[in-house]
């Protein structure tokens, strides 16, 4: 890769902020390469924990000026650091861990990662190449344990291969769907010295093909017939940069809209067309208008179980068109009558002004009696002592500046239904892998990336404690994260399924013991305010959620609230439980 | 495949699959991965470095199911596979090997 040949020069701003083709060449080390790959990507922030095998590219990495590097406390806290910042952002974000458990610990977020589409280059380093396949000490196979979690990995045999490898986990991160690559470096490759002579390109994210012009033709022909068309959109709006593009589609056309878990804030939650959240936990009305529809427009969604319930019986009468940047998404699950590969920006640029703009007057009215009829319930939203309550409580105190984490459980989905999203990549949740420990982690990152926003993160007694150690990183870094516990003593979640589905027997989701939580927060160095302590909650979250810095905010919930409504595993949308 | 005794799983249909790849380490991993965490059973491998030795070519003999179209999109995704063709089960390239493979 020495002797590529020097590319196009670049914008000029671009081009100073690089560091210029020494004309001699450099001697460096292979660490020493991939801290200058990086800052050469514009890296300014890397998330890890250093380790033997990884300790020569720690060194290299203490001489840049370029690059902060935050020390996480868990490598899962550092992949899900990683993760909020390329959530928060759209660009691939790096993470950092050593061999054996260092790269072990990474993996679940690497599959978080994989499963929501996240652009994320994790670099782990390996033992010596002469002492793989011995049983070294710390030496896991993190190449064969990490092909199934990421959209590719690389296993790097020469410091040479460094200059072509890590521009290429980039733009493999960021093309097409995008999704995590995991670099594992031998140490003696990251101390191996060679003369770098030209640098390479960083890597972008390359445009996908060009859409099918007939499909996207025969599309609008089947927008333009259908009677009862919804708009259905996914996680792939937010991570194409599509969700203009999605609204003016729906307004255009007067297509109700529904979102999936990952879609939230594509389109604002108090749009007249938005129907919401759809599936297990969305509103009655919402899975009834799906039922009645004659016309599904699929666009960057992958028809989940969670958003689908039972597939056969998912808008049993509908037409389907499907548009998703992975092909190998068309088909999957449903059957598409229009399938079209593609991007779904440049495809909503190009079908947009060929749909006639129509006004659906009985369809749109149909939809508007259904959601008087059967709107989400919120019982309590004007207390702010109860779940909906202090959720609505906390958005009333912010704008949609602010960036809305949340962990996973009853606490992920009353704030998925509750808080009112309005601005693509404004929330950040594990959606395909619903990993309980995502939010505090992904919450800092989030405030690290974009330090100007306030970054609210909605967790449980049980998710907290799944990466509660990195409280002392936010408090390290002055994190700007809220953290508001929605403390219920259970495993929510959990308790709520085996309350409906499992005949009431509650088993290992009540906790015994309760930490201290306000205490533990101030013990890491974060201050904690405790509403239920609260004579005016509503004044005391106000202060909070101002001051700056991290902070964690608790409050006591009840332990018998359900997430209504809800759609039993396995049954179809229209057979909700309560709500 | 548990389910289906070895006489039904020779009447099931077959296909012949001709993967163009990079050749290195782990690019036998990802293919075969693709299918085995699927439960997707390969009956027959065949692999030889073509050229140079920079790529190779592997031909999997795979049953003929429902999920094919969709397990040739997930190997087509893969980043160190260059190219997929799809063949009937009487392609040559292993009626030719039988020989070597009698019980
Ligand atoms: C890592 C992990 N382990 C287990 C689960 C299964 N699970 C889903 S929700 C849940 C309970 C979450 O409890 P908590 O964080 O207190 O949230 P709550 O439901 O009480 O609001 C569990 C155990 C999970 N999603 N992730
Ligand atoms: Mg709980």
């Amino acid at each position: 890769m020495s002797s590529t040949p020097t590319q196009a020069p670049r914008a000029a701003a671009e081009a100073a902020a690089q560091s210029a083709n020494p004309p001699a060449g450099e001697t460096l080390s292979g660490a020493q390469i991939v801290v200058r790959l990086l800052e050469r990507q514009g890296i300014a922030t890397v998330a890890g924990i250093p380790g033997g095998a990884i300790l020569p590219f720690y060194d290299a990495l203490s001489a840049s000026d370029k690059i902060r590097h935050v020390l996480a406390r868990h490598e899962q806290g550092a992949g899900f650091m990683a993760q909020g910042m390329a959530r928060a952002t759209g660009r691939p974000a790096v993470c950092l861990a050593s061999s054996g458990p260092g790269a072990t610990n990474l993996l679940t977020a690497i599959a978080d990662a994989k499963l929501d589409s996240i652009p994320l280059v994790a670099i782990t380093g390996q033992v010596p190449r002469a002492m793989i396949g011995t049983d070294a000490f710390q030496e896991v196979d993190t190449y064969g344990l990490s092909i199934p979690i990421t959209k590719h990995n690389f296993l790097v045999s020469s410091a040479e291969e460094l200059l072509e490898v890590i521009p290429r986990a980039f733009e493999i991160a960021a093309s097409g769907r995008p999704g995590p690559v995991l670099v594992d470096i031998p140490k003696d490759v990251q101390n191996q010295r060679i003369e770098v002579r030209e640098w390479p390109e960083p890597g972008r994210a390359q445009p996908a093909p060009p859409a099918d012009a007939a499909a996207i033709a025969r599309a609008v022909d089947m927008i333009a017939q259908a009677e009862r068309p919804i708009l259905y959109l996914g996680g792939g709006v937010v991570h194409s940069g599509a969700a203009q593009l999605a609204v003016a589609l729906a307004e255009t056309a007067s297509l109700p809209t529904v979102m999936t878990l990952m879609a939230l804030g594509a389109m604002p939650v108090d749009h007249p067309l938005s129907l919401g959240m759809l599936g297990m936990h969305g509103a009655r009305c919402t899975n009834l208008a799906l039922d009645e529809c004659d016309l599904l427009i699929a666009v960057g969604a992958r028809f989940d179980d969670r958003a689908t319930g039972k597939v056969a019986a998912f808008c049993p009468g509908a037409k389907i068109i499907h548009i998703d940047i992975d092909p190998s998404e068309l088909d999957k699950i449903k059957t598409a009558h229009v399938g079209i590969a593609g991007d779904v920006s440049a495809v909503l640029q190009a079908l947009l002004p060929k749909v006639q703009p129509q006004f659906r007057k009985r369809w749109l009215s149909h939809v508007a009696g259904l959601r008087a009829q059967h709107p989400l319930q919120t019982p309590g939203i004007d207390d702010a002592r109860t779940h909906y309550g202090l959720i609505s409580a906390v958005a009333a105190c912010l704008d949609d500046e602010a960036t809305v984490a949340t962990d996973v459980g009853q606490h992920q989905m009353w704030v998925a239904q509750a808080y009112p999203l309005r601005r693509p990549r404004q929330w950040l949740t594990s959606g395909g892998l619903g990993t309980m420990g995502f939010g505090v982690p992904a919450a800092i990152g989030a405030a690290l990336a974009e330090p100007s926003r306030t970054v609210v993160c909605f967790t449980g007694d049980g998710s907290i404690l799944m990466n509660i150690q990195e409280l002392v990183t936010a408090a390290e870094e002055g994190a700007n994260v809220k953290i508001v516990l929605m403390n219920n003593a259970s495993l929510g979640l959990v308790y709520q399924q085996q309350t409906l589905f499992y005949g009431e027997r509650i088993y290992a989701s009540k906790f015994q013991a309760m930490p201290d939580f306000v205490k533990v927060a101030e013990g890491f160095g974060i201050r904690a305010v405790d509403l239920d302590q609260a004579a005016q909650p509503r004044v005391a979250l106000a202060e909070a959620l101002a001051a700056p810095g991290p902070c964690l905010i608790h409050a006591s919930i009840d332990m018998n609230e359900k997430v209504y409504p809800m759609v039993p595993p396995g049954a179809a949308n229209k057979e909700m439980i309560g709500g | 495949m548990n389910a289906t005794s070895p006489n039904e799983r020779s009447a099931l249909a077959r296909a012949v699959l001709e993967l163009d790849v990079n050749n290195h380490a782990g690019v036998m991993s990802h293919v075969v991965g693709l299918f085995s965490r699927r439960a997707y059973n390969v009956e027959g491998i065949l692999v030889m470095p073509v050229g140079d030795g920079a790529m190779s070519r592997i031909w999997l003999l795979v049953n003929e199911d429902l999920r094919l179209p969709q397990m040739v999109k997930q190997v087509e995704k893969l980043e160190d596979v260059l190219a997929v063709r799809r063949h009937g089960a009487d392609h040559a390239v292993f009626e030719r090997l039988e020989e070597f493979f009698r019980a």
